[in-house]
Formats: C-alpha cells, sequence, structure tokens
C-alpha cells in the first residue's frame, strides 16, 4: 500500500448548525491506537456519509458517538452534543443513546412481533398507552417506508421479515424513539440491490427530521444520499467536505485514489 | 433544548435500576464466593488435620497399603495408606473413560451427522433421561445383574473392577454423548461443505473435518466424564466389593475413594484419626476434580489458539 501522509488533510469548518461535533476523539484497543485524532462536525438535518477501507476505523468512530464503545475500548477527546460533553463519565449514557440511535450492519429484529420489536423501547421509557404506542407504531413505520408491507401482519413475528424489511424495521425501531441523531453502521451492506434502494429511499425522507451519519463501504451510496463525506484512512479522517466535492474535486491524493479505485 | 442537557447529566431511573442490579449480582457472587471458600476451607483443614494433628506421614499416607485407621500396627503406627484406593478409583475412572468414549462418539456421530431427525426426536430424549436416572438405580441394576454375570462368567464374587466399570460406562456415557453431540454441532456448516465440495467422501468429511474441528470440544467431554467417574459414589459402592485390598485383578473385591467414604462416614467420631482420614480422603477428591477442571481449561485453550 501507498504510504499517504497524515498531516496531509482538508477538513472543512461546518457552516451549517451542528447537530454534533468531535474534538480530537482517540481510540485505543488496549495499547493498539486506532483512531487519531478525529475532529469533525455534523450538520443538522443532513446526511454525511464515513467512506474508507476496512480497518480505516470508520466504524469504530461511529460507535463512539453513541457511546457503543464503552466496554469495548478507550475513547479519549470530547463528544460535543447540545454544549455538552458527552464523552465523560458522569454522563447518563442510558438517556446519550435515547437521543442518538444506531442501526447496524447486521439486520437484528429481536425475536418478538414487529409490534412489539418497536414499542420495546417505547414501554422501558414509560409509554403505557395503547392509542400512544399504536400511534406511535403506525409512524415509525411510515417513516421508514415499511407500513404498506405489514400493516396486515404487525403481530407476526419479526423473523420472518425479509433482509431488507428487518432492516427497515430496525430504522423504525430507533425512529418510534424520536431521537435527534440516526448512527448507522453499513445498514445495506447484507442487502440486495433492490432493498439497498429501498433503504436509500427510506433514509432520504428520515433526512428531513433527523441528522443522520451513516458508514459505507458503497462509494455510488454515498455519493448518491450523503451531503457531506468524510474519508477515513488508518484511523486518520483526512478529508471532508461536501459529497460532490469529494467526489469529483478531492484535495488529498489519498482521497481520489481510493474514490478512483487506485488505492492500495 | 436545555431538558434534554438536563437529562444527560443526571442520573434516570435507567441508571438506579442499573446500579441496583449490579448490587444485587454483586451479593450474589459475594455468597457464592464465600460458600466456595468455606467449603475448600473445611475440607483442607480437616483433611490436613490427618497429618498435622495425627503425625501420619504423606508419604505413608500416599503409598501404604493397609487401610485400617482405627487400629495401630505392630510398630504403634496407625494403619493409614490410601494407595489402594487411589488405585482402585483412577482404575474404574479409566477404564471407563476407555470403554465409553467410543461409543459415545458413535452415538454423537450418529446423532448430528447420520440421522439428525431421529437423534434430535428420539435419541436426544433417551439421553437425557439416562442423564436423570438417579446413580443408585445404576448400581442397583449392576448389583443385581451385572455382578452375577460376571461371578458366572468368571467365577470369583463378581465385585470388583470390572463390575464398577461397567457400571461406571453407562453411566457416564450420556454425559460424554451430549456433550460430544454439543462440540460436533457447533461445528461450522460450512467446514462440511467445504470438504463435500472437494470431493471428500462422507466419512472422511467426518473423520478429517468435523471431528478434527471438535477434538476439543470431544476431549474436554471425555474428561467431564472422567471427572464424573471418579467423583460417583453409590453406584461403585455397590458393586466394587468395598474390601480396602490392592487390586490384584479386575474381578477381586476393592474399594474406591468415594466407596470408603460413604461406607465410613458414619462409623467414626469428628475429630478422631479414623474421621480425619476420611477427610484426607475428601480432599484427594477434591484437588483431583481441580486437576479435572484445571486439563479442561487448558484443552479449551489450547482448541482455541489453533484458530
Amino acid at each position: 500500500m501507498q504510504n499517504y501522509s497524515f498531516d496531509d488533510t482538508h477538513i472543512i469548518d461546518m457552516p451549517l448548525e451542528k447537530a454534533m461535533t468531535t474534538e480530537n476523539l482517540q481510540v485505543f484497543y488496549g495499547d493498539n491506537h486506532a483512531m487519531h485524532d478525529a475532529t469533525l462536525a455534523f450538520p443538522r438535518y443532513r446526511i454525511t456519509a464515513l467512506i474508507g477501507a476496512s480497518g480505516s476505523g470508520k466504524s469504530t468512530y461511529l460507535r463512539c458517538l453513541n457511546r457503543m464503545n464503552d466496554r469495548i475500548a478507550t475513547v479519549k477527546g470530547k463528544i460535543m452534543y447540545r454544549d455538552t460533553d458527552i464523552n465523560s463519565k458522569d454522563i447518563n449514557v442510558y438517556e446519550v443513546r435515547k437521543h442518538i440511535s444506531m442501526v447496524f450492519q447486521r439486520p437484528n429484529p429481536f425475536a418478538k412481533s414487529i409490534r412489539e420489536n418497536i414499542t420495546f423501547a417505547l414501554k422501558r421509557n414509560g409509554i403505557k398507552d395503547k392509542t400512544e404506542l399504536n400511534k406511535r407504531v403506525e409512524e415509525s413505520l411510515k417513516a421508514a417506508a415499511l407500513w404498506d408491507e405489514v400493516k396486515d401482519d404487525l403481530d407476526k413475528s419479526a423473523l420472518a421479515l425479509s433482509g431488507g424489511q428487518a432492516q427497515r424495521l430496525c430504522i423504525a425501531r430507533c425512529v418510534a424513539m424520536k431521537p435527534d441523531i440516526l448512527l448507522l453502521d453499513e445498514p445495506a451492506s447484507a442487502l440486495d440491490p433492490i432493498s439497498t434502494a429501498k433503504i436509500e429511499e427510506t433514509l432520504q425522507l428520515l433526512r428531513k427530521n433527523y441528522s443522520i451519519i451513516i458508514v459505507t463501504h458503497n462509494m455510488q451510496q454515498a455519493s448518491r444520499i450523503a451531503d457531506y463525506t468524510a474519508f477515513f484512512h488508518m484511523g486518520h479522517v483526512l478529508e471532508y467536505d461536501k459529497t460532490e466535492k469529494i467526489f469529483t474535486n478531492p484535495q488529498i491524493k489519498a482521497t481520489e485514489d481510493y474514490i478512483s479505485g487506485n488505492f492500495g | 433544548m436545555d431538558e434534554i442537557k438536563k437529562d444527560l447529566q443526571n442520573p434516570s431511573k435507567a441508571t438506579h435500576q442499573d446500579y441496583f442490579g449490579r448490587t444485587i449480582t454483586y451479593i450474589c457472587i459475594a455468597f457464592v464466593g464465600l460458600l466456595v471458600i468455606s467449603i475448600l476451607y473445611f475440607i483442607t483443614t480437616r483433611g490436613i488435620a490427618t497429618f498435622t494433628a495425627n503425625h501420619v506421614s504423606l508419604w505413608k499416607f500416599l503409598s501404604g497399603t493397609n487401610w485400617n485407621p482405627g487400629l495401630l500396627d505392630k510398630h504403634g503406627n496407625p494403619q493409614i495408606g490410601a494407595l489402594p484406593m487411589i488405585v482402585t478409583s483412577f482404575s474404574v475412572t479409566i477404564l471407563a473413560a476407555v470403554v465409553a468414549t467410543p461409543f459415545a462418539l458413535g452415538v454423537a456421530l450418529f446423532m448430528t451427522e447420520i440421522a439428525p431427525e431421529k437423534g434430535t426426536k428420539i435419541l436426544q430424549p433417551v439421553i437425557e433421561l439416562l442423564v436423570g436416572i438417579p446413580s443408585v438405580v445404576y448400581g442397583f441394576i449392576g448389583l443385581s445383574v451385572i455382578v452375577p454375570l460376571i461371578r458366572h462368567a468368571f467365577g470369583g464374587t463378581g465385585f470388583g473392577i470390572l463390575a464398577g466399570t461397567l457400571v461406571l460406562f453407562v453411566r457416564v456415557l450420556p454425559t460424554i454423548t451430549s456433550l460430544s453431540v454439543d462440540s460436533i454441532k457447533a461445528v461450522p456448516m460450512f467446514y462440511r461443505s467445504a470438504s463435500l465440495a472437494l470431493g471428500a467422501t462422507r466419512w472422511q468429511t467426518i473423520y478429517k473435518v468435523v471431528l478434527r474441528a471438535a477434538t476439543p470440544g470431544i476431549l474436554t467431554a471425555v474428561i467431564f466424564g472422567m471427572s464424573r467417574a471418579f467423583g460417583e459414589a453409590l453406584a461403585v459402592q455397590m458393586v466394587i466389593g468395598n474390601a480396602v485390598l490392592m487390586p490384584h485383578g479386575l474381578l477381586t473385591p476393592s474399594s474406591t475413594l468415594t466407596s470408603q467414604l460413604t461406607t465410613g462416614i458414619g462409623n467414626t467420631t469428628m475429630g478422631t484419626l479414623p474421621n480425619n482420614a476420611l477427610w484426607s480422603l475428601a480432599l484427594i477428591l477434591l484437588l483431583m476434580s481441580l486437576v479435572f477442571n484445571i486439563l479442561v481449561r487448558f484443552i479449551g485453550k489450547k482448541g482455541s489458539l489453533k484458530k
């Protein structure tokens, strides 16, 4: 692999309203320094894509944003959300995850009915009223563009859904909690192109009300849906800019090589 | 805005539940830990008393062949030689494992590779049933079927290591089988597909791929079976003969550590040498089960390192 300089970076200042920012975020797995000084600001009500090769640290970075790395890695630096450093010790992580929700690579519905998959978190948070629960189920399924496909089967097992449907159910499950920010870790990489297209459609719908940060291997996907794109390489953020600039006029050699396929 | 900020910084019902649950688990683990430590302490202090309070030499205890804790020999030393029991215990354990393992593997392979459907529908419940039968029942069957059979076939009393081995064989077979089944089932399907796709026969796939991958698990199963056989008291006691004599063959009456414990513990007084000697036997059993445990760990670690 070619050696790219880690000092040579191009990271823009976010001109829009910020949903969250990280300052000098570093991640260590034991002695392994997996993420170096990532300072990024994510815009509100936009989609931001994190791209890069396998092992570049983009998933590791994403998992820091709602403290999913708590028991796995040591995370240093600041994660600012609503003027609060949510990476500090005395933060209530359960509240953090209510507002910053995550969808994983493999669709992971619970072995419960579709309805219960969505109401699980709502009930845990004290919403008991049946009509309110039903309303939230319908709203979130509509938001995830799944309602028309499952509205007659709400009490059937979620495990019977296809991969794409299950993934949209997982998105709906997050949306039902009305979070601020949705984190998606390669949500379409285990899905076929049609399901992928539907997920992308769903994200476009959600973009109006949510700030979305998505990790993806698929550069076309990033260019199709993202407003901003960050390029990760070996634990460093090398370039962060508007998506069309990243894909048409990258400032950094590593980014250019990566998006044109001359990488490694 | 500010409300969310406040929520982020303050503990909620969820965090309190967290502390509560964690506290309960800590209390439980402390209780269990205390229990284990007190059992270990109790057995160890009692077991060591033979050597510290009664001044029996450890070497004589391990190598002597006369067991008669109540009486002194002509030199005035207590007759505490545990070697016959140690030898018998190891003999029945190892023989039972050697006999049971091939059968257990055969059953396990049949249940997982040859006829998985019948395996889960019929054999699984049978095996579970066998595990659940109380050992006194096995001992009773051994006493009324196996012992007379051996007596007719080979002469003698019929009591002895052979009878003990056969009873233990039935006793540990289900244990080894069900643990082997688990480890064979845990071999990923793609190993089999890959092997078959390369033109290997079903037998070659089972023997060279599946069993190889499951070896650490199977060894663990065998050692679990052995530790079970080593600790089995009642069933063995009923067929072994209970004479503390050095076994001279498979057919002479003998006695294991556990059978001597069960027969002797009611006839001794706390704190006396005969009682302490029995505790020393218990200590040996404890140490052996520790050894078995360490072996299981060691094999598990070695197996996983290969990946």
